[in-house]
């Protein structure tokens, strides 16, 4: 087990340096001239010039991607422009609002997401697997930002039953965690329904019921424990796709989280704030998934050894 | 409590008529209505004009099934410059799904070019290209396109190249573990054998096994694409306000929603629909010819 956490962990290592050279790549390769983004057009030739050398822009290509590793490193994301403070510090404080509306729209989809998928599955080809699988497909088609908005229209508008911005109480949370957890819901409807009718025809689900098993019995703990492994992988994955989608959902309903500080600097062409919260999230990504692998590692003695061969 | 089924009476199977091949109602079903899309795109901007700097200040906010001053009906209501809706989202159609076609083109041909390089040279290249795609797996891809379109800022190729390069990957893997599995068969040795070139091999045996999964995963992922165009343009960051795609006229009505349920609805609407179908056609293309997808 150890050896297959140190594997993961430099692996997550590996991703995160991927990630920052990736950031610093594509700041470099962006035609134009990053002084010259930073400070807007209509900054004097000497300013950007005072901006250049500021950010060592002067220097080697290799140079400057040696200090902002050593930047990276030390967490230096430098000032925000437009806000007072330190980037990082900027994107660290929006932290927990992401993290509420993230975690909740993650319980939602999984208390909702899975039980769909194996009713379905238990019922397969009828008219309640039609119909979880349509919902299914539905979710995953729509587009999350344009939900929301119709949330806000038939459900804060027109009825009055729930804010349709801000933050403050729980009934704040429901639109957009509801938004949210959709299309994370649907994938997993869909993960949970295929895997269980995969494990369902497997030998050992067959002696089970051939050696008089209650049905209860044989589906947790045979299949349906079995049919969850790989969705425990897919979930970390695909949290990817939650994590991207709060700022969508952060920008339709106000919620003042990572998300909304992105878009908002993207506008403003902050981008140290930009870098950190890309950064950021990227970083929780990878170390919810290095959590996943392990617990994958720890359900699945398969994984663990897998790589020692 | 599953039995096992009693063996089929004989003549059961003769009845059942030549077995249907998996899929076929759904396959109709999605390419319906992705050629009434296409058509529209193709065909309703020359029928209903739209300008794209046009206002008539008269015809503002018109709800649906209104006529305009021009006397003119407009099917959708008009927007906050008393554009016409259904024009609009006729030329949007055309522009997000030439984005969406770009893109997979792009993506898809260098998916294919590294899967190929990765999969059947191996060696220090495959890890190399491998690694890197597994690094860009961890990064959550709309992060990526949202970054990158940010430092590029808006305008439709700038969208095509974001997207294509949140979506290589998908191709790569594919072709990739196809080459692998091609590279070993007979036919490749004899060809080889026969003294044909790394080229010839890849041209002529390579390639065409990875016709199939190619075009299973490009119809899947064309409906993600189309998607993530909406939302980077609803972002700001994809199409430019002069070049409407759906995301912007959404994007748009969001600032209306009071007076003006139609703008952000009815575009909504027309997106899904059309996600929805190439998510069908996905599905029932890989259940038919490459059923080991799945995961996709």
């Amino acid at each position: 087990m150890a050896a297959y956490l140190a594997r993961r962990l430099a692996f997550s290592v590996f991703v995160l340096w991927g990630a920052v050279t990736i950031i610093f790549l594509v700041l470099r390769l962006v035609p134009g001239d990053p002084a010259l983004l930073i400070l807007g057009s209509d900054a004097t030739p000497d300013e950007v010039a005072a901006l250049r050398a500021q950010l060592g822009l002067d220097r080697p290509l290799l140079v400057q991607y040696g200090a902002y590793l050593a930047d990276v490193a030390r967490l230096d994301f430098g000032p925000s422009y437009r806000l007072s403070g330190d980037a990082l510090g900027l994107v660290l404080e929006r932290v927990p609002a992401t993290a509420e509306l993230a975690v909740v729209a993650l319980s939602l989809s999984l208390l909702v997401g899975i039980p769909l998928g194996i009713l379905a599955a238990l019922r397969v080809d009828t008219l309640t697997d039609r119909v979880v699988s349509v919902f299914s497909l539905i979710g995953q088609s729509t587009p999350s930002f344009w939900l929301g908005i119709v949330g806000i229209l038939v459900l804060s508008r027109t009825f009055g039953l729930l804010p349709s911005a801000g933050t403050g109480s729980p009934a704040h949370m429901v639109l957009p965690a509801v938004t949210l957890a959709l299309p994370f819901l649907a994938i997993l409807v869909r993960l949970t329904r295929s895997g269980l009718l995969e494990v369902i025809h497997e030998g050992y689900v067959q002696t089970a019921r051939a050696k008089g098993l209650p049905e209860r019995v044989v589906l947790f703990p045979h299949a349906i424990r079995n049919a969850l492994i790989p969705i425990v992988t897919v979930v970390g994955l695909q949290f990817g796709t939650l994590l991207g989608g709060t700022v969508i959902v952060e920008t339709v309903f106000s919620w003042p989280g990572i998300g909304r500080l992105l878009v908002d600097s993207i506008s403003h062409r902050d981008y140290g704030v930009v870098q950190a919260a890309v950064l950021v999230i990227a970083t929780s990504f990878v170390l919810i998934n290095l959590v996943v692998d392990v617990l994958y590692g720890y359900l699945d003695p398969r994984v663990r050894l897998a790589g020692r061969a | 409590m599953s039995v096992i089924a009693p063996p089929a009476p004989a003549e059961a199977a003769p009845a059942a008529g030549p077995a249907r091949r998996p899929g076929t109602a759904r396959i109709r079903f999605a390419l319906t209505v992705i050629a009434v899309y296409v058509a529209a795109a193709v065909v309703g901007p020359v029928l209903l004009a739209y300008d794209p700097v046009a206002t008539r200040t008269a015809d503002r906010l018109l709800p649906p099934g209104s006529r305009t001053s021009d006397g003119g009906l407009a099917v959708f209501g008009t927007d906050q410059v008393g554009q016409d809706l259904l024009a609009q989202m006729l030329q949007g159609a055309r522009v997000s799904i030439a984005v969406g076609v770009a893109t997979l083109l792009l993506a898809g041909l260098i998916g294919v070019v590294v899967g190929v390089v990765a999969g059947y040279f191996g060696g220090f290249l495959d890890g190399l290209l491998m690694r890197l795609a597994d690094v860009q797996l961890a990064f959550p891809s709309i992060l990526l396109a949202i970054f990158i379109a940010a430092l590029l800022g808006p305008s439709v190729v700038n969208v095509v190249i974001v997207l294509a390069v949140s979506n290589w990957v998908t191709f790569a893997r594919v072709v990739r573990s196809q080459v692998l599995t091609v590279r070993g068969r007979e036919f490749v040795d004899a060809t080889r054998t026969l003294g044909a070139g790394t080229w010839h091999v890849v041209r002529r045996c390579v390639l065409p096994a990875c016709v199939a999964p190619v075009l299973v995963v490009a119809t899947v992922e064309l409906g993600h694409v189309i998607l993530a165009e909406a939302s980077l343009s609803f972002l700001g960051l994809g199409t430019p306000a002069s070049t409407p795609s759906w995301g912007v006229t959404i994007a748009n009505g969001r600032n209306y929603l009071a007076e003006a349920w139609w703008i952000a609805t009815i575009p909504g609407l027309a997106l899904a629909l059309l996600v929805v179908a190439f998510g069908v056609l996905g599905d029932a293309l890989r259940d038919r010819f490459d059923p080991r997808l799945k995961s996709l």
